[in-house]
């Protein structure tokens, strides 16, 4: 305020006049940016709600609980995919939050210097990779092994135990939900990875310096210090690439059976929302099955809202037990 | 200064250069208005001779036929808000739908679907299926290769104790409408509990996306059995199988078994050619044959497009048999195009 006062009064009137016009006008294009955001985001929600309508009063709250889905007779319900879309995040997260956590960890703390950027820039490459080239190497490379080797194991020593074999025997497919998060999984690392090692750079090194001086080792620096220093931002990266993960369609629709069937087994095919949706709409010859599937988007929309919300609330319960800094 | 009106002067004589040209360009572009350029957009299974057809046509006459796969559901839809000069869907419309959007429809080319399987031991043709098997094998009722109603069919070839895993199709598309209408023709329990459609309520399965899907799976997963369209199994050395037909013979799938099905079908009952031909009355007919049918409107906004269209698909019909044949797909038979040309003069303002 002060040093804006100094400036202000060296100026002529004319000037300081046309300079606050100026701001003033960036002040408008910058709000006007966050404005199309904003208009974007209702725009989207008001006409997929549009759409699903004819759905939701067909069939209304029973649309989301019902396994339905049958284009013949025109029935259909959202379980399915709703469920299949949420499985599939869950593994790939549960398999990339650990995994980029390392690389992170990795490239800011163990990794010799020269090697730090070539392997940062390689996982950004990773990033750029379209989807699609996932889903035919999944369906091509990543499934049969799957098939051959995977599967079988799994289905011989976890499905056999009693409570959670369900969860773990069927045959040995290749293909199926646990297939889909693995690869969910590898597109996702990239996203968690970049974000992980930006803000991991950011913790002052007197903090990690002073650590290792009272004799930590480097895991207790990365659990002590760096995590609780960037943990804001590390939730902030997590729930990217979940929300990645949630509306991935190519990947998942060649490796996950695309089947409209519920079950309890991670080795059996299901569907998600965004497959279902890629899948079926260029031939959804009725309304009600187009509308049907529009109902879906709606779905997967305030499915990702919801999981935002969540992680709003956990990041401010976080902040509330620790007290203010 | 002197350089200055030098290089004005060369300006002037560049912008005059421009000018003819762009008078020469004009020229050129009005000559090429004479050649017309017609869209068509739907079937996707009819896509690669289309393609084909339209490269040859437009070398021959100039005419472009500019046409997007965008699925059969999507190309009636295009159709219907009249944005298109032809459309193209693997399931025909009834009468009254046509009449109703003052439209009129006829076929274009036939094609075969044949179901594969990956067993053990089992070779391209040695497998025998009938309908009704076939249908209990979908429906789930039917799920080891040792199965004795499996058995029964195929005296000769030794089945290995497998899971069967069903194969379908993940989007919505032509050939599974063709396959479910040919389930439900010979099965009561198919219709009654998934019926036809370019998309049905599967009772087993996993699905895989387009031809190349269902062919990449059944190729990897032992033991399932798929469905694709004559070509695929043909390109990825599928061991399709043999079906038995509505005459009681077992046939192999190949351009004469299809064509042999259009031949015998009776397109003289059907109206606007509104028939499906699966579980075709011939001796040696393929029980899963299919065709796509056009769709043009009855009374064009563009006379000059419209004509276009038809002696593109007259050209098409009458000379695009070697295209169609090296693309795996048959011709359609003369007898029909003879009747489709006469349907075109009673039902199309041209």
């Amino acid at each position: 305020m002060n040093s804006a006062g100094q400036l202000a009064i060296g100026l002529d009137a004319e000037r300081v006049d046309r300079r606050f016009s100026g701001d003033r006008a960036f002040r408008w294009l910058a709000g006007g940016c966050a404005a199309l955001v904003a208009l974007a985001l209702l725009g989207a929600a008001t006409s997929m709600a549009w759409g699903a309508h004819e759905a939701f009063a067909t069939f209304g709250w029973r649309f989301l609980i019902s396994t339905d889905w049958d284009p013949v007779d025109h029935r259909f319900g959202a379980l399915v995919p709703a469920i299949g879309t949420v499985v599939s995040s869950g593994i790939a997260l549960l398999i990339a939050v650990p995994v980029s956590f390392g690389i992170a960890l990795f490239l800011t703390e163990v990794a010799p210097a020269w090697l730090r950027q070539p392997v940062a820039s390689a996982i950004e490459l990773l990033a750029g990779i379209p989807s699609i080239i996932y889903g035919m190497w999944g369906l091509f490379v990543f499934v049969p092994f799957m098939a051959a080797h995977v599967d079988p194991w799994i289905d011989a020593h976890l499905g056999k135990l009693p409570g959670i074999g369900m969860f773990f025997s069927g045959p040995p497919l290749g293909l199926g939900m646990f297939t889909a998060g693995i690869v969910l999984a590898i597109m996702v690392i990239p996203f968690v990875t970049s974000v992980m090692r930006e803000v991991f750079l950011t913790v002052p090194n007197r903090l990690k310096e002073s650590a290792y001086a009272l004799g930590a080792t480097t895991w207790e620096v990365a659990w002590h210090i760096v995590l609780p220093y960037t943990r804001q931002a590390v939730i902030g990266g997590v729930f990217l690439g979940l929300g990645r993960a949630l509306g991935e369609t190519m990947a998942v629709t060649f490796v996950l059976g695309n089947a409209h069937e519920l079950s309890v087994s991670l080795l059996m095919p299901g569907n998600s929302i965004a497959a279902a949706i890629a899948n079926e709409f260029t031939e959804a010859d009725s309304s009600i099955y187009r509308s049907s599937l529009i109902a879906l988007g709606f779905l997967l929309f305030l499915l990702t809202f919801i999981v935002l919300a969540i992680a709003r609330l956990m990041l401010r319960r976080i902040e509330r037990n620790r007290g203010p800094a | 200064m002197l350089n200055c009106i030098g290089s004005n002067r060369i300006g002037s004589k560049r912008i005059g250069f421009i000018a003819r040209a762009a008078v020469l360009a004009a020229i050129a572009t009005a000559g090429a208005a004479h050649a017309t350029d017609i869209t068509g957009a739907g079937s996707t299974f009819v896509y690669p001779v289309l393609a084909k057809w339209s490269a040859a046509y437009s070398e021959k006459t100039g005419n472009r036929v500019n046409y997007q796969s965008i699925g059969s559901g999507a190309g009636i839809a295009q159709i219907k808000a009249g944005t298109l000069d032809f459309g193209a869907s693997d399931k025909p419309l009834a009468a009254d739908e046509l009449k109703q959007s003052g439209l009129g429809q006829f076929p274009l080319v036939i094609g075969g679907i044949v179901p594969v399987a990956n067993v053990e031991g089992v070779r391209a043709g040695q497998l025998k299926l009938d309908g009704a098997t076939l249908a209990r094998i979908f429906l789930g009722e039917i799920s080891n290769w040792n199965d004795p109603a499996i058995a029964a069919l195929n005296s000769g070839l030794k089945l290995p104790n497998a899971r069967i895993t069903v194969v379908h199709r993940s989007d919505g598309s032509g050939t599974t409408f063709n396959f479910t209408n040919y389930l439900s023709k010979i099965s009561p329990t198919w219709k009654a509990k998934a019926g036809e459609g370019t998309a049905v309520n599967w009772p087993s399965g996993i699905g895989g996306k387009g031809n190349e899907g269902v062919a990449a799976f059944v190729k990897q997963i032992r033991g399932s059995i798929g469905y694709v369209e004559y070509a695929y199994a043909l390109q990825n050395g599928m061991a399709y199988a043999q079906l038995k037909n509505a005459a009681g013979q077992y046939v192999q799938p190949d351009a004469q078994s299809f064509a042999a099905a259009a031949d015998t079908a009776d397109w003289s009952r059907a109206q606007d050619f509104n028939l499906i031909m699966t579980n075709a009355p011939g001796e040696q007919a393929w029980p899963i044959t299919a065709t796509t049918w056009a769709i043009l409107y009855e009374q064009p906004k563009d006379a000059q497009r419209s004509k276009t269209a038809f002696d593109f698909f007259k050209w098409s019909l009458e000379n695009g048999q070697t295209q169609a044949q090296s693309l795996d797909y048959v011709p359609l038979p003369k007898s029909l195009v003879e009747r489709i040309e006469s349907y075109w003069q009673t039902q199309f303002e041209q």
